[in-house]
């Protein structure tokens, strides 16, 4: 290891940056000339429009324009993902309108873009347009949704029914619950969640009269993928003749995926007007905008044998879609989450049926750990749960059905074959470093003080980097799941690296500049690293699913070897040698077995100051490019111990020690590592004690502002112990797995163990998220009743 | 926002006669709840007339047996003034517990009691401890203050200037926060001066209110145990997705104990 390569904690290159305001957001962009963008939308969650008048509001003070769905007669909005139902049919694909046609379907719905010379202009006339709503029945639950007689989100979709799919072999399921000694049943609900990234989204449409190309900046963690989506579904403009531009970004977590209707907006606008468009979300607008997160409602039963080993796992869940199909909305309930009900253990038979269901509310898609997180949840609870019922240690109960170190690959019941893992040795790592033997001595401890104490286990199991494209084709995807990467040296021998990742807080600028440090010697300073503009990039998939480094990191690493093999022919020309006696170490091009070498330096002027060079066999330049499309997932997995003291005056819950080990392959950065689980923990812990979105009778959104959402704060959370063991990737250059959403996934059901174990003693055997002081309060003076207050 | 006319007196008269007669005028102190406010576009002011630069509302001293606070003190410096941590430690626990250092940086005494918001902090502490609310056009009792969820005794044209808070011989003050706002969703402050106990609970209902009983209960014997028993009845407190009504009654005996804990 290096000072500055795989396996050092560099400190984070874009951090100075950040840290002393001199990030360039979306917001920060100004174009000349520039005008302003504010969406009028639906107050209703349900309502037919039956006229809308913008006469005023054209006229006001400062307006360039008032446009409404009747005006902007573009494509909808595409769904990339396309599911099938059980009996083969495909999913109810409604039209998803960039601005209303004739009906609204949830709060935030945009309904018309007022645009004028400054931001509140444009807010003042819109309070001019006169929108004529019929107000219908409208619902926020999926199982309502389901109901017969409910309301009716989109004729396309009947029993708002988008899919009823299944995966998994019911009959063999269903035989190992015939010999099963004993039967756990539980009922879960995984709460719906706001993302809120600190920075809200952002868009800018800039349209260039002389040459007809379009610019739009946006609040992305994907710019290719919106520009594929927007020119070829939305607005049908040449790719060529539009740029995407992703700047910083600050903070995706999934919902900075997705292609929204603002982003199509200012670019229609732009390109009508001739002028720059800016639109930049306030809180309120992200609450009912940006794509929100889980909402599933379960019923599971596990399947044990006298001795608790696993023979059958049957799962029933309902999801809520919201109201329209957002870009991945479809793929998370389905093949992102039941495709990891196998968790961490051999249960060899599992079945699964999935409910995707439309309803009065903010669309539902990708939330950092999308699916994972909600089969995590339901897996480590139930088995939590049998573990509790059959009075066996919930460790022990764990080790005797885990998946053995020996049996890789190891083809799941549910599709996916993991390739890696020692689930064993991560749950010995955070059992010790919690001090699991030590815990019935810390509960006595706080019995004294009359608190309730708790410890709470959860192994995970993750699929980051989903791929390969010819896979995910057959599953549904409508998009290729690859990366790529450029590494352009420079005649002086610095280095442009260009991804196809993008860096939204994942600190890339430091972690790929170390790949290539490590591998050609050279310093961090030399290398930057660029991404987030489609004018510079080649292409790129972006980032989400904890993808950046197994399937970008990769990209950048077949490039490099690209650059290195090239690097060889040049240092052969240049040392008389032969190409296979050449050998490249420590940035140097050396002939094996002697001290004649070139340094890397040398071989990359004499690339592009070709005097002395094998003309008629290279090339000139260093400059390659790379394209991976990975063979399988990768699965990340671990063990987490949350320990947690609860109030029973108040009910009121502190989380007091929160330790993990976690399996991540090849760590390159440990620094930035450690710091991803700890965010992903504050999200998990956030799900289960804090945050919860409350929709009322009307659909109307209850929690949309940080007043009435809780979001996690730094005093609600421990100092965390995080720790990682390595079992290398099988199947990447780097033995990478990614790291980005484990601590999401696998906090939440860790914290409710911990609640429940809590609890125990007087009778509680479950708890929903998230576990609030109320609702912990009931518990404790009615364990069979836990209600909540709304 | 919509647009306003802003003015910035240097005095209290002046500020007087800024808002005097205009009905739609208001007065901005910290802004913690007006500006959030204005930015949703849920009031529309003519004349926002700024207290910030009137150097005689800012400042807290020692008067006899008193402590008095100019209505522009902000939280942070009664929590960590020495005058009120040495006179009334609950008071300067009280301040230090509002909201999140941004707002106890921003936010004032006199804006958060002339706003009178049912889950703010201080109006129990100027109930409890039976305090005097100076404006620029007399004094008002504590018991006379507060009218109502968001509402007081103050006119249109008056302005508070300090508070003034008689030392008690022991306050404590105990309050579950929301998680979310940091708000009390139920806060108890407990006083006893000179035999009598004032018990003032603010989150629970729809404006601060005394809690007799626990009052009754407490002149008797001041403990914690005193008021274990004393039930808060949950009718007309307040319900949301927060806390039900029979939960925030319940947090006011639990409060109510930790408070008198508190005073020790």
């Amino acid at each position: 290891m290096t000072a500055t390569g795989i396996g050092a904690s560099v400190r984070r290159k874009e951090d100075a940056r950040f840290l002393t305001g001199k990030g360039n957001y979306v917001d920060d962009i100004s174009r000349p000339g520039q005008l302003h963008a504010y969406i009028l939308r639906s107050p209703h969650a349900h309502a037919e429009i039956r006229g809308v008048d913008t006469v005023q509001a054209k006229a006001a003070p400062g307006v360039a324009a008032v446009f409404t769905g009747a005006d902007m007669q573009v494509g909808g909005l595409p769904c990339g993902w396309l599911i099938h139902s059980k009996d083969g049919t495909p999913m109810a694909e409604p039209p998803h309108p960039v601005l209303a046609q004739g009906k609204v379907r949830h709060v935030g719905d945009p309904v018309a873009v007022v645009i004028a010379d400054t931001r509140d202009r444009a807010k003042d006339a819109a309070e001019l347009v006169k929108v004529d709503y019929k107000t219908l029945p409208a619902v926020a639950s999926a199982e309502a949704a389901l109901k017969p007689g409910a309301p009716r989100v989109h004729e396309a979709a009947a029993n708002n029914l988008c899919y009823d799919w299944h995966i998994g072999d019911e009959a063999a399921t269903k035989a190992a619950f015939a010999k099963a000694a004993h039967i756990t049943r539980l009922d879960v609900v995984n709460n719906r969640l706001v993302a809120n990234p600190m920075e809200p989204r952002a868009a800018i449409g800039d349209f260039d009269r002389g040459t007809g190309e379009y610019t739009l900046y946006t609040t992305t963690q994907n710019p290719h993928v919106i520009r594929l989506l927007m020119c070829a579904f939305v607005l049908q403009l040449p790719e060529h003749k539009v740029r995407v531009v992703a700047p910083d970004v600050g903070g995706g977590f999934g919902t900075k995926i997705f292609h929204y209707a603002e982003e199509a907006i200012v670019t229609w606008a732009a390109g009508k007007l001739a002028k720059a468009v800016k639109w930049t979300a306030d809180r309120s607008e992200s609450f009912l905008s940006d794509a929100q997160g889980r909402d599933h409602v379960t019923h599971a039963e596990l399947a044990l044998d006298k001795d608790g080993k696993f023979l059958g796992l049957r799962v029933s869940t309902v999801a809520n879609l919201g109201a329209y199909l957002s870009t991945f909305g479809p793929a998370v309930p389905t093949y992102l989450y039941a495709t990891l009900l196998a968790g961490t253990y051999t249960t060899p038979a599992i079945y699964a049926e999935v409910k995707g269901v439309f309803t009065n509310t903010v669309p539902v898609d990708a939330y950092r750990g999308a699916g994972r997180p909600e089969a995590c949840f339901v897996v480590e609870r139930i088995v939590d749960k049998a573990a509790r019922e059959m009075k066996v240690d919930p460790a022990e109960l764990r080790r005797r059905n885990f998946i053995p170190k020996n049996a890789y690959p190891y083809q799941t019941p549910v599709a996916v074959v993991y390739d890696s893992g020692d689930y064993f040795s991560t749950l010995e790592m955070a059992l010790k470093a919690a001090d699991y033997d030590g815990f019935a001595k810390r509960r006595e401890e706080s019995a004294k003080r009359g608190k309730l104490r708790g410890l709470g286990l959860a192994t995970y199991i993750e699929a980051c980097g989903v791929a390969p494209s010819q896979l995910v084709g057959q599953l549904g995807a409508r998009a290729g799941l690859y990366e790529s990467a450029e590494v352009r040296v420079h005649p002086t021998g610095s280095i442009s690296v260009f991804t196809g990742s993008h860096s939204h807080g994942q600190g890339h600028e430091t972690t790929f500049a170390q790949l290539v440090s490590e591998r050609l010697g050279i310093p961090l300073e030399s290398i930057d690293i660029i991404h987030g503009d489609t004018n510079k990039i080649q292409f790129g998939m972006g980032t989400y699913g904890s993808r950046s480094l197994p399937v970008g990191g990769s990209a950048l690493v077949k490039a490099l070897d690209k650059i290195v093999n090239k690097g060889k022919k040049i240092a052969a020309h240049l040392l008389e040698a032969s190409e296979t006696d050449i050998e490249f170490k420590d940035g140097k091009f050396s002939i094996a077995g002697t001290d004649k070498n070139v340094p890397f330096g040398q071989v990359a002027f004499t690339a592009y100051v070709p005097h002395n060079y094998p003309s008629q066999e290279l090339e000139p330049g260093l400059d390659e490019t790379a394209f991976y499309d990975p063979a399988n997932f990768t699965y990340p997995s671990g063990a987490y111990v949350a320990e947690v003291e609860v109030d029973r005056d108040t009910g009121a819950v502190q989380l007091v020690n929160f330790t993990c080990a976690d399996d991540f392959g090849r760590i390159i950065n440990p620094m930035i590592v450690a710091g991803q689980v700890h965010g992903g923990l504050a999200q998990g812990i956030g799900q289960a004690l804090y945050e919860n979105t409350i929709y009322d009778k009307d659909a109307q959104l209850v929690t949309g502002s940080f007043m009435d959402y809780c979001m996690p704060r730094a005093d609600n959370l421990p100092s965390f112990t995080v720790d990682t063991h390595v079992t290398l990737c099988a199947h990447n250059p780097l033995g990478v797995k990614g790291c980005g959403e484990a601590g999401a996934i696998g906090a939440p059901v860790a914290v409710i163990n911990a609640v429940v174990d809590a609890l125990g003693p007087l009778g509680v055997t479950d708890l929903t998220m998230p576990a609030t002081a109320e609702k912990v309060w009931r518990a404790i003076h009615d364990p069979n009743m836990p209600k909540a207050a709304e | 926002m919509y647009n306003f006319d802003y003015q910035r007196p240097q005095s209290v008269a002046d500020a007087s006669k800024a808002i005097a007669g205009k009905d739609e005028a208001k007065l901005l102190a910290g802004g913690m709840t007006l500006i959030p406010t204005l930015k949703q576009r849920l009031a529309k002011p003519s004349d926002l007339v700024d207290l910030g630069r009137i150097a005689e509302l800012k400042g807290i001293k020692r008067d006899g047996s008193a402590i008095v606070i100019g209505a522009m003190t902000r939280h942070a410096d009664v929590a960590s003034s020495d005058v009120v941590k040495s006179a009334i430690p609950a008071l300067a626990q009280l301040a230090g517990g509002i909201g999140d250092p941004q707002v106890r940086n921003r936010g004032t005494i006199g804006g958060s009691l002339a706003n009178n918001d049912p889950a703010a902090d201080y109006p129990a502490a100027v109930l409890g401890l039976n305090a005097t609310v100076i404006t620029n056009k007399r004094r008002i009792a504590a018991d006379d203050f507060f009218k109502g969820m968001f509402e007081t005794a103050l006119g249109q044209d008056e302005i508070i200037t300090a508070v003034s808070f008689p030392v008690a011989e022991k306050a404590g003050y105990s309050k579950f926060p929301n998680p979310a706002s940091r708000y009390a969703i139920v806060g108890v402050f407990v006083a006893r001066s000179g035999g009598h106990v004032r018990v003032a609970v603010t989150g629970a209902g729809p404006a601060v209110f005394h809690q007799k009983e626990m009052e009754a209960a407490l002149t008797r014997s001041f403990t914690p145990d005193a008021v274990a028993n004393v039930k808060q009845s949950a009718s007309g407190l307040n319900s949301d997705i927060h806390a039900s009504a029979e939960y925030r009654a319940h947090l006011v005996t639990v409060m109510a104990k930790r408070a008198v804990a508190a005073a020790g």
